[in-house]
């Protein structure tokens, strides 16, 4: 079976057979950082570029640990202290990096598009790592794994996505996501945060929390940005967690065997209490680990510089 | 692409094993390569008994040189070599009466060929959850050809641990090394040229324990034959 991506810029349109490919060998990488040597040599000789424009810690730990794992060679980019405070432009300075040699790039942005933009005009592999409020591929596929691991499918599932979705590029992913592999999708936040149009996503839409709730086996509460409140979008943080703050009493509208999944860091307290946080329900830090197989798994898919067979 | 026979389902025998009684000698057949058609002619080497006595020769022979199966594990190596293994070790029970701890490796990341390939082969899952420090790792696998599978499963293994020693087994050696590799136990040895192709049938894979050549047309270039038939070279 043939892996039919050439960049991983979102999991909008992506066949349920590549995410299937992300999901097995996943599976695999997640054996190798198990073992006594976390380390295996298939990248290597492979440069990886970390061109990051927006701050992040633990996406960036992830897929760089994942490229030291599969004994690439990493780059790491960040724009404070670079030549893009002396206003070079971006094409530019992927041009300048480029031309060192680099054979794949994992792009942050705070505009949608730029991966894509990327793809335009550089001859690098490139894998999106959140860009705007557009796409996160790699947290939804890990999210995904986990869900996975735990359940032994997806298929047939009852996924909620709780909070910001308006803003969220892990709400996206996931949605895409976990529709194509079958899972059935319901979101949930303050209606000021929630996408005009979402039905048509062909998802459940609620504003009710208990509603949401009921009757699913997976709960994924997304990171409430403070800032938000600041912009009018919410009344009070407080308000917020009364209405939609995953506690433990709300959990037992779940399904039974049920899974509280958090993509981080969490806001304790306001979207989710800590005893939910740390319960045994909760998958938060399996997702961490997760995130590095996953990684891994895409960097080792997409890093192919032959040529097609047929070319 | 399929070039085997259609045999029909074998008998379920007491002890979990298969019997199979009908032995096809030589079938032609009409193969597609590189679009266009090419005559091919394949050949049984070896039948259910011999594929059968081979693997129980090659049990007594690592009991033998190792004197006993105490200090034994056993490495199957994906796709394959791991139903060896897993034939190997019930061999050895039977002869001795020892649970051989038995493993599976895929041995994909530790590819040579990954930056010049355009798509990157399915991975399998690495099975190995016992210590081999100090002990002796036997390696299976069905055909050993180039060496190249082999030296990616060395590297593994040591990346596992530090077994006193490292033996080969395999099930048949067509020759055409391209590193210096050398099977320690070889059910048979098989002259092939570069353009055949070996195919190892299993009992839980294909109902029947064989293996196949398939004599290679004349201008078909082996690297793409063993290509577009969807094996990689070994």
């Amino acid at each position: 079976m043939a892996f039919g991506l050439k960049h991983l810029l979102g999991l909008e349109g992506v066949k349920r057979e590549d995410l299937e490919s992300i999901l097995n060998a996943a599976d695999s990488f997640r054996e190798v950082i198990d073992r006594p040597i976390k380390k295996v040599p298939t990248l290597r000789g492979v440069t990886v570029l970390n061109l990051f424009y927006e701050p992040s810690t633990r996406t960036k730990l992830s897929f760089e640990l994942a490229e030291k794992r599969l004994s690439a060679d990493v780059l790491n980019f960040a724009t404070k202290g670079s030549s893009v405070s002396k206003g070079e432009t971006f094409k530019d300075t992927v041009r300048n990096i480029e031309a060192m040699k680099i054979d794949m790039i994992v792009m942050r942005h705070n505009c949608s598009g730029a991966p894509k933009f990327l793809t335009e005009f550089s001859s690098s592999r490139v894998i999106n790592a959140g860009d705007g409020t557009h796409e996160h591929p790699t947290q939804a596929l890990l999210d995904m794994l986990s869900i996975r691991r735990k359940y032994g499918k997806l298929d047939g599932l009852r996924v909620v996505i709780v909070g910001d979705i308006l803003h969220s590029r892990v709400a996206r992913s996931n949605i895409w996501g976990l529709k194509t592999m079958g899972a059935s999708v319901a979101v949930c936040g303050p209606s000021t945060l929630l996408p005009v149009g979402a039905e048509k996503m062909g998802i459940d839409v609620f504003t009710d929390i208990n509603k949401a709730l009921d009757g699913a086996d997976v709960v994924n509460v997304l990171r409430l940005q403070l800032e938000r409140q600041q912009a009018g979008l919410l009344p009070s943080l407080r308000e917020y967690r009364n209405l939609f703050g995953i506690t433990r009493e709300r959990l037992r509208l779940l399904n039974k065997n049920y899974t509280v999944m958090h993509p981080g860091p969490i806001n304790r307290g306001i979207e989710l209490s800590s005893e939910v946080a740390d319960g045994d329900d909760s998958v938060i830090l399996d997702q961490v680990t997760n995130g590095v197989a996953v990684r891994m798994s895409v960097l080792y898919l997409l890093s192919g510089g032959g040529k097609k067979e047929d070319e | 692409m399929k070039c085997s026979a259609q045999i029909e389902p074998p008998e379920k025998a007491q002890g979990g094993f298969f019997i199979y009684t009908a032995s096809n000698s030589t079938i032609s057949h009409i193969i597609h390569k590189r679009g266009g058609t090419l005559s091919s002619e394949t050949t049984e080497v070896m039948d259910q008994k011999k594929v059968q006595r081979a693997l129980m020769r090659i049990a007594h022979e690592i009991i033998e040189r190792n004197s006993g199966a105490e200090r034994i594990v056993i490495i199957g190596i994906k796709t394959r070599g791991d139903y060896l293994a897993d034939r190997v070790a019930e061999n050895i029970k039977k002869v001795e009466d020892v649970d051989v701890p038995v493993g599976y490796m895929d041995i994909t990341f530790y590819r040579d060929d990954v930056h010049t390939r355009f798509e990157q082969p399915e991975v399998h899952k690495t099975e190995i959850i016992f210590p081999i420090d100090g002990k002796v790792v036997i390696l299976v696998d069905d055909v050993l050809y180039t060496g190249r599978t082999i030296r990616a499963a060395l590297d593994q293994v040591i990346d596992f641990g530090r077994p006193k020693a490292i033996q080969l087994a395999v099930l048949v050696d067509r020759g055409h090394r391209e590193l210096p590799i050398k099977a320690d136990y070889v059910g048979k040895n098989i002259p092939t040229s570069l353009s055949d192709d070996v195919e190892v049938h299993i009992t839980p894979i294909h109902g029947e324990d064989s293996v196949l050549l398939l004599r290679g047309g004349i201008g078909s270039d082996s690297e793409s034959t063993g290509q577009k038939s969807g094996k990689k070279r070994r």
